[in-house]
């Protein structure tokens, strides 16, 4: 412990914390004055209570502890901290392209130069594929994804609010009464409240959905902009949890963090393998549970189709409604022949298109509750 | 009465004496939420004992333990406190019939203390010393958090019609989650953050052996076995500390002594006390013997 041994202890956990924040964890201020404090009631020089009061204070999820341990040991080494943060991958997100005079292709010959596009224009984007947009239509229809209100089938809540119809209150009824003397003047009377479910959304990255992730990732930062209680995972060839980093309020601020997040952009999918992933370690504790699950993929799987479709009786079975939306079945001639498709689909309450706006605000009817035929 | 905790190895030594089995982290973790007052968050698997370490720091403490069950919809009447409305209209009959006419002192009678039915978290705050257990945190709702983050940062409980109620000496508190959800930051920050892991063999063994006075060590130590293989074979639902008790226990009772070659019918048979999916149970079943004598 020579880096405690002779100099002020506090300086020297200041300067832990320093290290650990560049490694990840959130070491803010408070926390590190309660490391001070734990330090104080233990003994500074014998390494583990000073590991243990550090793990104690600055730690708040098993996901820090790893981080923890690396800079504790490089730190008390008399180490340099590395650089921990992962390197950036590969930028994916496109510039922003300034809503400029210069009129798409298809537009008709009207004269209005800016993307605030009018009622019918609006329409037939609403339609066209979301692959196929000119920079200025993408960013009309970025516009409209933002406006999208995704909001989770709505369940009773085991909480209540004042109602007139509906079974007797009996707190509120009897404190009315304390009011005026003991006599039962009004009788109050409530009802169950309404929340939305939960919305859990599953985005594919992977190679062969590039031009739709992006999209996908916009309509789940509108439903995490909303509830917060929403989670949004990417897999690709891995599974990565983005709900942190899609909360951001701008969109797009929202989508680079996201992308500085997911290491596997543009890779190919093991869906079967990261459903698994995702339910051991998120869904089965609680998060699918009684939820509604978006899975936005083309269901090319790469690996083994029985596992996808094991897994996603499993979701099924832990999820309140499973949502399949897959871009290419909005497709002329389109049949789910794909191995993936194949063995997802028995486990899917609604599977729907993801090719187009319009799509996208089919889906987000869909997950509110509007039932769509199954395929 | 209470025993004055010095240091993290004399408060293993307690907790052992209690039949819990802390390892060195976990006991200054506990030491650091006695010494410091504050409150001890644990997270970790189902079945790590994250409730049981509150049970045996009460005991520790020869405090009263003082539980707070979460679910949905848990509200203030039920984790605070709540008016005994009945009492009070009887009080406001009792005063009519004996002929009291003044009503404003009728009306400040009936909002008195002796009036105010305390549920677990002020009655934590009025028992000293105590040990509050906030059990399964992340199974209640955003409104929950919000005020036991109000009662935990200053333990006080303010009450509008009769004014705020402080704890003397705060009471040690013990807040789990099964991390079903993530807890709210602000909430975590207040406390001191503990992840149990699984006991490893050694004293998973000793843990069967103190709950299970009759079991013999071949057996603890099978079932320790197979549990600790278990965890590392990316089941559904992997096996806690308590499986291995109840299977124990199940075995005891099914008369085996061992997990022999003569006993696996019955541990066949009762590993539904050890695995709760059949998914599991299949791709166990078959393994046990090859598992109890691995290394």
């Amino acid at each position: 412990m020579s880096a405690a041994g002779d100099s002020d202890v506090t300086v020297t956990m200041v300067g832990f914390a320093r290290t650990l924040r560049a490694a990840g964890v959130d070491a803010s201020p408070e926390r590190v004055q309660a490391m001070v404090t734990a330090t104080s009631h233990l003994d500074v020089c014998r390494r583990a209570d000073v590991y243990w009061a550090g793990r104690c204070t600055l730690c708040g999820s098993p996901d820090d502890i790893a981080r923890y341990d690396r800079a504790f040991a490089a730190y008390f080494a008399g180490d340099v901290a590395p650089p921990l943060r992962r390197q950036t991958p590969v930028q994916v997100v496109r510039p922003i392209a300034v809503p400029g005079p210069q009129r798409s292709r298809r537009r008709r010959s009207d004269d209005d130069p800016t993307p605030a596009a009018t009622a019918s224009e609006t329409e037939i984007l609403r339609h066209r594929d979301l692959a196929r947009l000119t920079a200025s239509e993408r960013e009309v229809v970025r516009r409209l994804i933002a406006s999208i209100d995704p909001l989770g089938e709505p369940r009773l809540s085991r909480r209540y609010r004042r109602s007139h119809h509906g079974p007797l209150d009996p707190r509120r009824t009897v404190r009315a009464m304390l009011r005026r003397g003991g006599e039962p003047v009004r009788l109050e009377r409530r009802r169950r409240r309404v929340r939305p479910r939960r919305l859990v959304l599953i985005v594919d990255v992977s190679g062969s959905m590039q031009p739709y992730a992006d999209p996908f990732l916009r309509f789940a930062h509108a439903a995490a902009r909303r509830r917060p209680g929403t989670e949004v995972f990417t897999v690709g060839t891995r599974l990565t949890r983005v709900t942190r980093e899609i909360r951001d309020r701008d969109p797009s601020a929202a989508l680079s963090a996201v992308t500085g997040a997911v290491a596997d952009w543009s890779g190919g999918t093991r869906l079967g393998e990261l459903l698994k992933a995702f339910l051991d370690r998120w869904g089965q504790r609680g998060v699918a549970r009684g939820a509604v699950v978006v899975v936005a993929s083309d269901g090319w799987e790469r690996g083994d189709a029985t596992l996808l479709g094991d897994q996603m009786a499993r979701l099924h079975r832990l999820a309140h409604r499973v949502v399949w939306a897959n871009p290419h079945r909005g497709q002329p001639g389109y049949e789910p022949m794909t191995a993936g498709m194949v063995a997802a689909l028995p486990h899917v309450d609604d599977f729907v298109d993801g090719h187009s706006l319009a799509a996208l605000q089919r889906l987000a009817q869909v997950v509110s509750g509007a039932r769509s035929t199954h395929a | 009465m209470t025993p004055d905790v010095t240091s993290p190895q004399q408060l293993v030594q307690l907790l052992d004496e209690q039949g819990y089995f802390a390892d060195e982290g976990l006991a200054t973790a506990a030491y650091l939420a006695l010494s410091m007052r504050r409150p001890l968050f644990c997270e970790g698997d189902a079945g790590v004992g994250k409730t049981a370490l509150a049970g045996a720091l009460a005991r520790v403490l020869d405090a009263p333990l003082i539980r707070l069950q979460c679910y949905e919809g848990l509200d203030a009447a039920q984790a605070l406190y709540d008016w005994d409305f009945p009492r009070q209209l009887l009080h406001l009959r009792a005063g009519e019939a004996a002929g009291i006419a003044d009503a404003d002192r009728l009306e400040a009678e009936i909002y008195d203390r002796r009036f105010l039915v305390a549920r677990p978290l002020l009655q934590a705050l009025e028992t000293t010393p105590s040990v509050l257990l906030v059990d399964e945190v992340d199974r209640a709702d955003d409104e929950f958090e919000a005020f036991l983050l109000e009662v935990l940062s200053d333990f006080t409980i303010s009450v509008p019609e009769l004014g705020t109620i402080h704890a003397e000496t705060p009471p040690v508190v013990v807040v789990t989650s099964n991390r079903t959800r993530e807890v709210h930051d602000a909430l975590k920050r207040r406390c001191l953050y503990h992840w149990l892991e699984h006991p490893d063999l050694a004293r998973e063994v000793a843990i069967i052996r103190r709950r299970l006075p009759a079991a013999t060590d071949a057996l603890a130590e099978a079932v320790a076995r197979v549990a600790r293989v278990a965890r590392g074979e990316d089941l559904l639902k992997p096996p806690g500390v308590a499986e291995s008790i109840d299977w124990t226990e199940a075995l005891l009772a099914l008369g085996a002594h061992d997990l022999g070659a003569d006993n696996l019918d019955r541990a066949a048979a009762s590993l539904g006390a050890f695995l709760k999916y059949r998914e599991d149970q299949e791709r166990v079943v078959d393994r046990i013997a090859e598992w109890a004598a691995a290394g």
